[in-house]
């Protein structure tokens, strides 16, 4: 009996492995080798650069404290307020234009030729990140926060049609076919069957999608979108780092209130 | 839900009076909020080009067509460029974001006041744009493909900080408390009991990140951060419009391919 329980029971035990087939692993972690041989001997970093970098970091970090959150003419606050103007008004845009590409790019609802179609507008939208549809957007309409405000909107659709179409897709069939059973027109039986089902969910996304667009308007100001990516952009080819600083803290400080207050809307809604 | 009688009728409704009163002040906060932000935005813009519009963008179409084959072959080494930026990057990323993670999760922090360093890392990574970070480090690290590299890594410790520490916090206890009743050290446990709890999710949001990555780093060459997007910027610079329309095409093509290989290799972990 004892002998068995040796034989059974070997003392020695080995964590098993990630990845089980060995021939499998054994290539992944070969492959990632060479991977990061070939990439970086490609990357031509210039150590000298960097080394010369470091001091000048350090200072470009100094000359960020203290940050001057009164800069000239009040730009900072001019710009953060321009910013979240244009999140508002990009996110209802977007969203109201996301709600019939949402309904249509659901297998449930549309026919297949709409859904093709609103499934490649939603790819399209998706592929390209809102600072290539700003540009484009700024050479169309004009600096400005005009063109900020159509590029974000523009990625809105992509994110939340798409989400809203899951959601579509994933609601249940039985409360849908029960309303449709009481002879509701088609536009009763999408307020009374699908909206109430994805409706909290939806809620919880659309300030989620405003926090995203409103760091997003950071950015589309960099190719002259408007918003507080303009005034940081002009801070930092100004060289005035204390006012980039403080925007950059702003936009923190902004981003975690708009983070908390989503995480506790979308409980209270749920 | 009430029942309200009209005319000797029985007429079903879905609130009551007062509440209806009360969706209707709300809608119409809504409504003003978004009527004021769309004053200040349409007060900036200047309508004229916004009417001209259209026929810029019947203009540039026409130019950007056909796209400019022949240039794709220079695009080659761009690619591989930006490839390397998101993947390098998304490494770097998740070698910091895997302590950090353990130190913001509850129940593996080692002290309260390192959750909340380690909460803030998070918020100030992921609310600063990757393209604000390559702003930051071009002046730093010089322009180039490092500055991009540590920019997508920089931006991207936030993201898989927060997923990953919100699965540590969803862990089953009670294998951990095996673990430990073996006499095992809090290294230990955390190695046998937690770690492979969460490695799957840990391999998750990293290629998840990796294909966000790779459309981020698209963009990147826009401030001189390398990448696909230095072409990019020189073509529009240049109105070389046959050259853009090849570069959108390159990137849809990449961004396709990423998505492709991230939802096979998440396909086969989880």
């Amino acid at each position: 009996m004892n002998n068995v329980s040796k034989t059974l029971y070997p003392k020695n035990w080995k964590k098993p492995p990630f990845i089980k087939r060995s021939w499998l692993r054994w290539s992944i972690i070969i492959g990632s080798i060479l991977y990061l041989i070939a990439a970086l001997s490609s990357m031509d970093i210039n150590i000298q650069r960097v080394l010369e970098g470091i001091p000048r970091g350090q200072r470009f970090i100094e000359s960020f404290f203290p940050p001057n959150f009164s800069d000239n003419r009040g730009v900072v606050w001019e710009g953060i307020l321009e910013s979240i103007w244009m999140a508002i008004i990009s996110t209802v845009a977007g969203i109201a234009l996301s709600i019939p590409i949402g309904l249509g790019a659901a297998r449930n609802l549309a026919p297949l030729w709409v859904y093709m179609t609103c499934r490649f507008i939603i790819a399209a939208s998706r592929t390209f990140p809102e600072i290539i549809l700003a540009i484009f957007a700024v050479k169309l309409f004009g600096f400005g926060p005009f063109a900020g405000f159509i590029a974000l909107s523009l990625g809105t659709i992509g994110f939340f049609a798409k989400l809203l179409a899951e959601d579509i897709e994933n609601s249940s069939p039985a409360q849908a076919e029960a309303v449709k059973a009481t002879g509701a027109n088609w536009f009763q039986w999408i307020n009374y069957a699908i909206q109430p089902q994805v409706m909290p969910r939806m809620i919880g996304l659309s300030v989620y999608r405003l926090d995203i667009n409103f760091r997003e308007s950071a950015v589309v100001g960099i190719v002259g979108g408007g918003g507080i990516g303009a005034t940081l952009n002009t801070a930092f080819s100004r060289y005035e780092f204390d006012t980039a600083a403080a925007i950059l803290l702003v936009i923190i400080g902004i981003v975690m209130v708009l983070e908390y207050a989503s995480s506790h809307l979308r409980k209270w809604v749920q | 839900m009430v029942v309200q009688k009209k005319q000797d009728e029985l007429v079903w409704k879905k609130r009551t009076t007062r509440e209806q009163w009360i969706n209707w002040f709300y809608w119409l906060i809504g409504i003003s909020i978004v009527l004021f932000a769309w004053k200040i935005i349409s007060d900036k813009t200047v309508w004229f080009f916004v009417q001209d519009a259209p026929r810029q963008a019947a203009d540039i179409g026409s130019r950007m067509v056909p796209p400019k084959w022949s240039y794709s072959l220079e695009l080659i080494k761009p690619v591989w460029d930006t490839i390397n930026i998101a993947t390098l990057g998304t490494v770097i990323a998740m070698i910091i974001a895997v302590p950090v993670a353990f130190c913001a999760a509850r129940n593996t922090t080692p002290h309260s006041t390192v959750r909340i360093v380690a909460l803030f890392i998070i918020v100030a990574s992921r609310s600063v744009n990757s393209l604000i970070w390559a702003l930051m480090l071009v002046f730093i690290l010089g322009p180039g493909v490092l500055a991009g590299t540590v920019a997508i890594g920089l931006r991207s410790i936030g993201f898989c900080a927060k997923l990953i520490y919100e699965s540590i916090e969803e862990i089953d206890a009670n294998q951990v408390e095996a673990v430990k009743a073996t006499g095992a050290s809090n290294l230990q446990q955390m190695i046998y009991g937690i770690i492979p709890q969460v490695l799957p999710t840990i391999a998750g949001v990293g290629i998840y990140r990796w294909d966000i990555n790779i459309r981020e780093s698209t963009i990147l060459g826009l401030v001189g951060a390398g990448g696909i997007g230095l072409q990019l910027n020189g073509s529009i610079n240049t109105l070389a419009w046959t050259q853009v329309s090849t570069i959108l095409l390159v990137i849809l093509a990449t961004v396709f391919v990423s998505e492709w290989v991230s939802a096979k290799v998440r396909g086969a972990i989880i």
